[in-house]
């Protein structure tokens, strides 16, 4: 049976809106409700669709991160996620990083399938899955909105810029999870007390001895440039008078 | 000096219009030579159509079977092989092709990748937005190592045509590997203009309530010559089709003329459309977020506002 491991980030919630703070040397996030990223959320509802069709075994999510992400851990085994795993550091972490981190836990997990976010809404990079795949050596299916899996290989249809793209990946591979692949479930109750007795397992990312990837250095924050607020028109006559005005249209 | 290699998106048969703009991003670094890469099958008149571009050096062509299709598995060990023969910059496209290509042969180079280059600060200091674009955030990559980025198109103008670059083509000894096939493209059949390239768009919300409804935008925009656009409500609402959705996981556009019809105004709809020219919004709500930065707010019933808008522009 398939092994699917699905990586979830702890990210402000998508409701959240973050501002910077007053220095400019970070966001200013203390406080403010923590999320599994929405993507994520959608690769791990994928991954349980599996399993519960039949076409995968078990469903293992991992984060990397402090203490504190065991919470979305936590959720991802409420929701359904069979075991964890926490890859424990501390800091920033950036896509390079995290992408060697994860490809030691491929290693040690053998999963048939990665299913990650296409991106995380805090940084907004989109990088981590297809490093990941690159540096397994391994494909990679970017933006997917549909999966069907068939013995050792996945034909995903992807959402590109031109319409929808299908390619045929052998397995294993990653996959990254576009906005319409699915809608994630609700939790319910006795689901979250199931969780508590989940597996959540505790690995050290020091003791992956791994090197240390090479960074971009953040030299700071600052809010985006507004947009001046305009005029508000009576009707129609006055919209296109003043499109005209400009030259907009004829 | 920095010279700078800038991978070309086509569709197997021109140049997409984005190339020019990544030409230009990478001509912020002031570099002391700017070359493209153009990877496909058969594609010389592609190559000739990036050597068009002012500022582009060489255009290399890198023409094999392998390349009919942009597959970032294939493509990227040739890109990180090429962008090793003295370069210290690679930039592509923030569209879905680059997306997907650019972090896998930064991962090969063993770099990290600034995405979505809103400005060029330095060599390796860049500005990016970050937070759907509540933030703006300055970076600066690693010194000695190549710079992998991707280039915000909306954050930069076309490179003008009149270049007279040289096309070279190189063969590459690497071997590529054979797990990934690519299968099918479906493109919507549509006469309009390509979302990201057109001055005009008409973009439609949640609000217009169904996917006939939307043959209202279509008759606006067809008057227009504008391409159609949805916010992320109207696409998950399977009133449009994915390739259509602006904003933060969609398209990031900078027309000249924009409407948001029907359209609240999230912030994740308006990362995608600051940079435009003129934005004009009609929307029933007067509070709708919308209004804070459009420059010309109509506050009504878009079902009757849009006909009204088409007959009234058709009187000129």
């Amino acid at each position: 049976m398939r092994k699917i491991l699905v990586t979830l980030k702890r990210v402000v919630d998508y409701n959240v809106r973050v501002r910077v703070k007053p220095d400019g040397s970070g966001m200013a996030v203390e406080g403010l409700k923590m999320s599994i990223n929405p993507f994520d959320e959608i690769a791990l509802e994928e991954a349980l669709r599996m399993r519960e069709r039949g076409d995968a075994g078990e469903v293992v999510a991992v984060t990397i991160g402090g203490d504190e992400s065991q919470q979305q851990l936590r959720t991802g085994l409420a929701m359904g996620a069979d075991r964890a795993l926490l890859a424990k550091c501390e800091g920033e972490l950036q896509p390079l990083t995290v992408a060697g981190i994860l490809l030691e836990v491929a290693r040690r997990e053998e999963p048939d399938i990665v299913i990650m976010g296409k991106q995380a809404i805090d940084d907004d990079c989109n990088q981590a899955g297809q490093m990941l795949a690159a540096l397994w050596g391994r494909p990679q299916a970017t933006f997917a909105s549909e999966v069907q899996l068939d013995g050792g290989s996945a034909r995903v249809t992807r959402e590109v810029d031109a319409g929808l793209e299908s390619i045929e990946v052998q397995l294993p591979a990653v996959i990254t999870t576009d906005l319409r692949l699915n809608e994630p479930r609700y939790i319910k109750l006795p689901d979250i007390m199931k969780a508590r007795r989940k597996p959540l397992e505790i690995l050290s990312v020091d003791e992956l001895g791994l090197a240390a990837a090479p960074s971009l250095q953040p030299l700071g924050y600052e809010p985006p440039e507004q947009r001046q607020k305009g005029v508000l028109v009576e009707d129609v006559a006055a919209l296109v008078g003043r499109l005209r005005e400009r030259g907009l249209v004829n | 000096m920095s010279k700078v290699l800038v991978v070309a998106e086509h569709d197997g048969a021109a140049l997409h219009p984005g190339v020019a703009r990544v030409v230009s991003c990478g001509l912020g670094i002031q570099p002391g030579g700017l070359d493209v890469a153009v990877m496909g099958q058969d594609c010389a008149a592609i190559a000739r159509q990036a050597a068009g571009i002012a500022g582009v050096s060489r255009v290399l062509c890198l023409d094999r079977a392998e390349n009919a299709r942009p597959l970032a598995a294939a493509q990227a060990p040739q890109l990180a092989a090429l962008a090793q023969q003295g370069y210290s910059h690679l930039l592509g496209p923030s569209t879905t092709f680059g997306k997907d290509l650019m972090p896998r042969a930064a991962a090969l180079l063993g770099v990290p990748q600034v995405s979505d280059i809103m400005s060029v600060e330095g060599e390796r200091r860049f500005k990016r937005p970050v937070y759907a674009g509540n933030a703006v955030l300055t970076v600066e990559a690693p010194a000695e190592r190549i710079v992998v980025a991707t280039a915000r198109l909306a954050s930069w103008q076309a490179a003008p045509e009149g270049g007279e670059g040289a096309v070279e083509n190189v063969v590459l000894d690497v071997e590529l590997p054979d797990h990934t096939k690519w299968l099918e493209l479906k493109m919507p059949e549509t006469e309009r203009p390509d979302l990201q390239s057109a001055s005009v768009v008409v973009s439609g919300g949640r609000a217009l309530g169904s996917a006939d409804n939307f043959s209202l935008l279509y008759d606006l925009a067809d008057h227009l010559g504008a391409a159609v656009g949805a916010s992320r409500a109207a696409v998950d609402a399977g009133y449009v089709s994915n390739e259509m959705q602006v904003g933060q996981t969609g398209k990031i556009i900078a027309p000249e003329l924009y409407f948001a019809i029907g359209i609240s105004g999230a912030i994740q709809h308006l990362t995608g459309i600051k940079d435009a020219g003129v934005i004009v919004a009609i929307n029933k709500d007067p509070e709708a977020p919308i209004f804070e930065i459009a420059d010309i707010g109509l506050v009504g019933d878009l079902f009757s506002i849009v006909p009204e808008l088409k007959a009234a522009l058709e009187d000129s």
